[in-house]
């Protein structure tokens, strides 16, 4: 229960209940679909960039209770940061769920973003809490094909 | 929603089939799995393995491992007269006519493959239709696309009701003078609906169309009787059957095969090869080219002979008296509802629980021991019918008991409990 609690934090089933910038973003920037078609989650990220700084990112879809908290989560962290300064969120957090911190990096600094720590206690959920990330990402780089992490 | 029924009417099974001593025979049934004891609800996925089928595949490599159909030593003889003592034993079990009936491939998915690529390719022409279902796992829908895609012919999909029933109606409707094959899946490996496929067949043979049976979820559950059914082809798998993976049969009516071009060259599945010329073997060898799985199949035939052994109408009882429970019991989860409600299923419960995405009810239940599936359960065009993204599924076997049921239930709960539903 202890292990399941450390995945299901408090905060991860808030944002799964009550998802943050979950709408659909008529003037975004750029939107690109993340689907994971063997569990079914599936995502569309909307974001809008303007001078390189990443004015506001929402999203729609449905998905599991990792994935969609850490959309969500995600849409919060992201808002206002630099491609560049997203680039180091992305890598932080990908190191954090595949159990693989960047050392450097104190936990403070992830802060909210720390609950999904437990998630990598959990290999076949990392996909879940990567997908959101992922379709960012590559949104970020350009590309407007959808993004799976399957 | 049904009323709770009385526990104690519904848990014992109806005959005196013990189900514990069956456990006996399954060694992974007494492992554990994150601190509890394994309650292995996933047997629509893969079936566990009696120690009689699992000892078959290290006697043959330990005694007396060999090619077979060339070698005139002793040992690969030996294997040779057990793999075709496989195959026997095997067309006995679903009444075939003879052994030639009994093609071994890898599995369901490649049995399906070989009848859309030979007698699909032969038969199936520009405007020609192939009908099928709406109930059908992806294995017994994508060759049919693949050989109308190449043929330019149509895919007709027969509709299923809300509860997950085939409309019998609009099946009749869609067989037509260009219908040139029927597929159609026995048992839904994501809903559980019993297909009545004895019916449909006979439908399809007054218009004068084959009809082949995925029966990958029923070999399992219930006795098969391919004269009976008088299905032109049926393909299963031995994996969910008790038997290893890799290895699966297609049975086809003699004289069909007979008419069926080769699936793949290679060696066995000739007579004689010049370059000018090659003579094609008889079947079933024309249908095996190459060295096959050979430890397979002869623990095929194992499996086979466990299956049996076992008094199978108490096993179609039992899994029906665990069907029932599991079935009342979930039913009264507050939020918990079942997918497919037909009034003739078999072994599989699909359910959604409101609010709890199916993905976190099986690492909850996981981290409980409790093994189920989640997804789509490569049935895609059920989900999309339904409106539906995934759902959990638990699905049952000989082995599995009551007690197994109601841990399923307390771990339901305990999701229930983290999603603070």
């Amino acid at each position: 229960m202890n292990e399941l609690r450390s995945l299901y934090q408090e905060v991860i089933l808030d944002h799964n209940k009550n998802p943050r910038n979950f709408r659909v973003m008529e003037d975004a920037t750029q939107v690109v679909d993340g689907y994971n078609p063997l569990c079914g989650d599936h995502y569309i990220i909307y974001q809008k960039v303007k001078d390189d700084v990443v004015v506001v990112v929402t999203f729609k879809g449905s998905g599991c209770a990792i994935s969609k908290a850490s959309a969500s989560l995600m849409t919060t962290v992201m808002k206002g940061k630099t491609k560049s300064e997203a680039e180091v969120l992305f890598q932080r957090f990908h190191g954090l769920v595949t159990g693989e911190p960047d050392l450097t990096t104190h936990s403070e600094e992830l802060g909210r973003l720390a609950a999904f720590a437990g998630v990598s206690e959990f290999p076949a959920r990392v996909k879940c809490a990567i997908l959101a990330w992922h379709t960012v990402h590559s949104a970020l780089q350009g590309k407007t094909e959808s993004v799976s992490t399957e | 929603m049904t009323v709770q029924q009385p526990i104690t009417s519904l848990k014992k099974s109806k005959t005196a089939f013990d189900v514990l001593r069956i456990r006996k025979d399954f060694p992974v049934l007494s492992r554990s799995v994150n601190g509890h004891p394994l309650v292995y609800l996933d047997n629509a996925a893969t079936s566990q393995k009696p120690t009689v089928v699992i000892q078959a595949l290290a006697d043959y490599y330990e005694e007396y491992n060999s090619n077979i159909h060339r070698g005139v030593h002793y040992l690969s003889q030996k294997a040779t007269d057990a793999y075709e003592d496989a195959r026997a034993r095997i067309a006995s079990f679903i009444n075939a006519e003879r052994p030639e009936e009994i093609v071994f491939v890898r599995g369901t998915t490649e049995a399906i493959n070989l009848v859309a690529q030979t007698y699909g390719r032969l038969n199936i022409k520009q405007g020609d239709e192939i009908v099928i279902t709406e109930l059908e796992h992806h294995s017994n829908i994508v060759p049919w696309q693949m050989i109308s895609e190449e043929k330019g012919a149509q895919l007709k999909v027969v509709p299923m009701t809300d509860d997950g029933d085939l409309e019998l109606e609009e099946y009749r409707r869609l067989l037509g003078n260009r219908t040139k094959i029927v597929a159609i899946t026995h048992i839904s490996n994501a809903l559980g609906t019993i297909n009545p496929i004895s019916e449909m067949i006979a439908m399809a043979h007054n218009a004068g169309i084959p009809v082949l049976i995925d029966g990958a979820q029923a070999v399992a559950h219930m006795a098969i009787d391919v004269r009976q059914l008088d299905c032109d082809f049926y393909a299963f798998s031995g994996h969910k059957m008790f038997g290893p993976t890799g290895v699966g049969v297609l049975y086809g009516k003699g004289a069909l095969l007979e008419s069926m071009p080769p699936y793949q060259g290679g060696g066995d599945m000739i007579k004689s090869v010049t370059f000018q010329k090659t003579t094609y073997n008889d079947i079933p060898h024309k249908f095996e080219a190459g060295t096959p799985n050979i430890s397979g199949g002869i623990a095929l035939g194992v499996a086979v002979d466990y299956l049996r052994s076992q008094d199978r109408d108490g096993i179609s009882e039992h899994e029906d008296s665990l069907m029932e429970y599991a079935t009342s019991q979930l039913s009264i989860i507050r939020g918990l509802e079942i997918v497919g409600k037909s009034k003739k299923k078999a072994s599989v419960l699909s359910f959604v629980l409101a609010g709890v995405h199916p993905h976190d009810i099986g690492t909850i239940l996981d981290s409980e021991g409790i093994a189920i599936r989640t997804g789509h359960h490569c049935a895609q065009p059920i989900m999309i019918r339904l409106g539906i993204p995934a759902t959990a599924r638990a699905s049952f076997a000989l082995y599995n008991t009551f007690d197994e049921v109601d841990e399923l239930v307390k771990g339901l709960k305990k999701v229930a409990e983290v999603f603070g539903s």
